[in-house]
């Protein structure tokens, strides 16, 4: 594994946009950096432009006119992409039917004039770290979809790309491998070390892989941050409700609290805004005997989801409140109960958003 | 009445057919191919006699060179064509495809008009180089005219395979730093190799038994089709044309068997 232990580019798109031929706005024009050696998330909805930039970065699309693209600092824009070294996993993994695995795996190596000696050891090597040992002769139609996704990964990792790019590696599979290939897929990033920009629209995919995410709406880069902060410190709606679950409050705030149906919520702050948009985590929600909280309602329906249960409950703000109870709290539908949140797990957001 | 029974039924007038209008004329065919003088030997002597294995030489060669020409021709044109977008595209297309209909014969004319004695390639060598250049009676008439037959035919089906590969396999090679060359080489081709086979099956064998066209150029060509038609019609030789039409068609099948193992491999592997 240290063989392949490498640390890649760092890269920097400059302004990037794409306007496609036919009008289509796909991408506003963004700058983001990425570290050498880290792991960038985009995240997004689809139709976001997740694709278009990564296959920017990759070197398929074309910025529009003033956008940039560097490696380590040197402008690759109009450099194409067999020039650029990168690692590339496509969603529908691209694998090449005329060729066996291990054929598909060696294949940049073939290119590159690497002997075969020196080829069939390095396709050995990733047979190893991909877990695909007994299958190296196999036509890929012969494959189930796990295998083609390992297959994939190994083939882009071969040539020791400065970069790896992959376009929702995991999307193809059904749920139970996805979550199992998923750690294994981080496990793997990690032990390789190169700079990888992972596009998904899957948000426990973006938190357990990225070492940073961007979270993309309608061709904009809408945050950039850690998990952790794109989670507990969204800077839109938007953003709160696409990581995760979110309660979304729509409220005065008098002298700090912020004033519901349910009763009144502190915030931490001193302040009156006739509007303001807040969200409150549902796991951040304790339920306790009504009279021992500032806030009520009355549940609707409970989920049973096993290590917890979903709790939904109406008449406490103006819409159906989402909360996260422990599975050892007794609830019934059709029961008042109290909320206890801390002032500190409300997040006031833009309210334009 | 059982659904077995039923089934057999319905079949009955497909044998019928089979029976009147293929395996009959046929049988009577190869029968007669050994009715000759020489009986069953006559068969032998499509390889034996110099003339007869000269034509079949020379027919064999023309087919295969061009089907060759054919596929080179039609997978650069149905390539660009189904991947470029330009003003005037769908006219092109049109015109490509425009002799499609023609028979043998018109096509044939069209080659006299081009390469004849009154033809424009004569005119223009006849200003230029003081020379008339005139082949259209040649086996290279006869070559223009059977790409000219078989092109539109092979450009539709080239380009429906086009149209149905996946792009993502051009960009994976690519982004493993294959050049364009090697990406035609290592991803194109071998995913267009079916459509070569069925449509070079089909320029082949049309090539083998095309006979208006040559027809129609009439001089000093041999080819097999005509050598039957003049064995047939003016020496009222029955036993020879049947033998060579008996083996037009088994050496016309040979090939394309041949053609089809070889390419099978990469056939299954694209598939
Ligand atoms: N070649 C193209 N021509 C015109 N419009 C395009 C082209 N490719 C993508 N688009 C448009 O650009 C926008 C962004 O597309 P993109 O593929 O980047 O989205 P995405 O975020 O990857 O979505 P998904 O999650 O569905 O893959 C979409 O509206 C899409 O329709
Ligand atoms: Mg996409």
């Amino acid at each position: 594994m240290n063989a392949s232990a490498g640390h890649g580019a760092s890269v920097r798109i400059e302004a990037c946009g794409k306007t496609f031929i036919d009008g289509t706005r796909a991408l506003e024009p963004a700058t983001l950096d990425i570290a050498r050696g880290e792991t960038l998330v985009l995240l997004g909805p689809s139709g976001c432009g997740k694709t278009t930039m990564l296959r920017i970065i990759a070197g398929l699309e074309l910025p529009d006119a003033g956008g940039k693209v560097l490696f380590d600092g040197n402008d690759m824009t109009s450099v194409p992409i067999e020039r650029r070294n990168v690692g590339m996993v496509f969603q529908s993994y691209a694998l090449f039917p005329n060729m066996s695995v291990s054929d598909n795996i060696g294949y940049g190596l073939k290119i590159r004039g690497v002997p075969a000696k020196e080829r069939a050891a390095r396709v050995a090597e990733l047979v190893a770290l991909t877990n695909i040992a007994g299958l190296e002769n196999r036509r890929i139609d012969q494959l189930s979809g796990g295998q083609r996704q390992r297959v994939a990964l190994a083939r882009a990792v071969a040539i020791r790309p400065g970069i790896l790019l992959l376009d929702e590696p995991l999307t193809a599979l059904d749920a139970a491998l996805r979550d199992r290939l998923r750690g294994e897929l981080n496990r793997l990033l990690r032990a390789l070390g190169i700079t990888t920009i992972y596009v998904t629209h899957d948000q426990a995919e973006a938190m357990e892989l990225g070492d940073r995410v961007v979270v993309m709406q309608k061709g904009t880069i809408a945050q950039i941050g850690t998990p952790r902060e794109i989670y507990f410190t969204p800077q839109s709606r938007f953003v709160a409700e696409f990581i995760g679950a979110a309660n979304i409050i729509e409220s005065p705030i008098e002298n700090g609290y912020l004033v519901l149906p349910g009763g009144r919520q502190a915030i931490g702050i001193d302040a009156n805004f006739p509007t303001v948009v807040a969200m409150i985590r549902p796991e951040t929600i304790r339920v306790v005997e009504t009279g021992s909280a500032p806030l009520s309602g009355v549940i609707d329906s409970i989920s049973f989801i096993g290590d917890r249960q979903r709790l939904v409950i109406s008449g406490v703000s103006n819409r159906l409140f989402t909360v996260d109870a422990p599975n050892t709290v007794q609830a019934k539908a059709g029961e008042r109960v109290g909320l206890l949140i801390s002032p500190e797990a409300v997040r006031l957001l833009p309210s334009e958003s | 009445m059982s659904h077995r029974s039923f089934v057999w039924l319905c079949l009955l007038p497909l044998a019928v057919v089979t029976a009147a209008f293929f395996l009959l004329p046929m049988a009577r065919l190869v029968v007669t191919g050994a009715e000759g003088p020489q009986g069953a030997a006559g068969y032998l002597a499509i390889l034996t006699e110099p003339r007869y294995r000269a034509t079949l030489i020379n027919t064999v060669a023309l087919a295969a060179a061009t089907t060759i020409v054919t596929l080179i021709v039609a997978t650069i044109a149905g390539m660009f064509l189904q991947r470029h977008r330009f003003p005037g595209r769908a006219v092109l297309i049109a015109m490509l495809t425009f002799p499609l209909a023609f028979p043998g014969v018109v096509i044939g004319f069209l080659i006299i008009l081009l390469a004849g004695r009154q033809g424009l390639i004569g005119d223009l060598s006849n200003r230029v180089l003081g020379e008339k250049l005139v082949f259209a009676y040649s086996i290279y008439g006869l070559f223009l005219g059977y790409l000219y037959f078989s092109i539109p035919r092979v450009i539709l089906t080239i380009m429906a395979a086009v149209q149905k590969l996946d792009v993502g396999l051009e960009e994976a090679a690519r982004s493993l730093g294959a050049s364009p060359w090697a990406v035609q080489r290592d991803v194109v081709l071998p995913a267009l190799a079916p459509a070569f086979v069925a449509s070079g099956a089909i320029a082949f064998a049309t090539a083998m038994g095309a006979f208006g066209t040559a027809f129609t150029l009439a001089t000093n060509i041999d080819v097999l089709p005509m050598l039957i038609y003049t064995e047939f019609t003016l020496a009222a030789n029955f036993s020879t044309s049947a033998a060579l039409s008996v083996g037009l068609g088994i050496i016309t099948w040979f090939i394309l068997a041949l053609a089809r193992s070889f390419s099978g491999s990469a056939v299954a592997a694209a598939g």
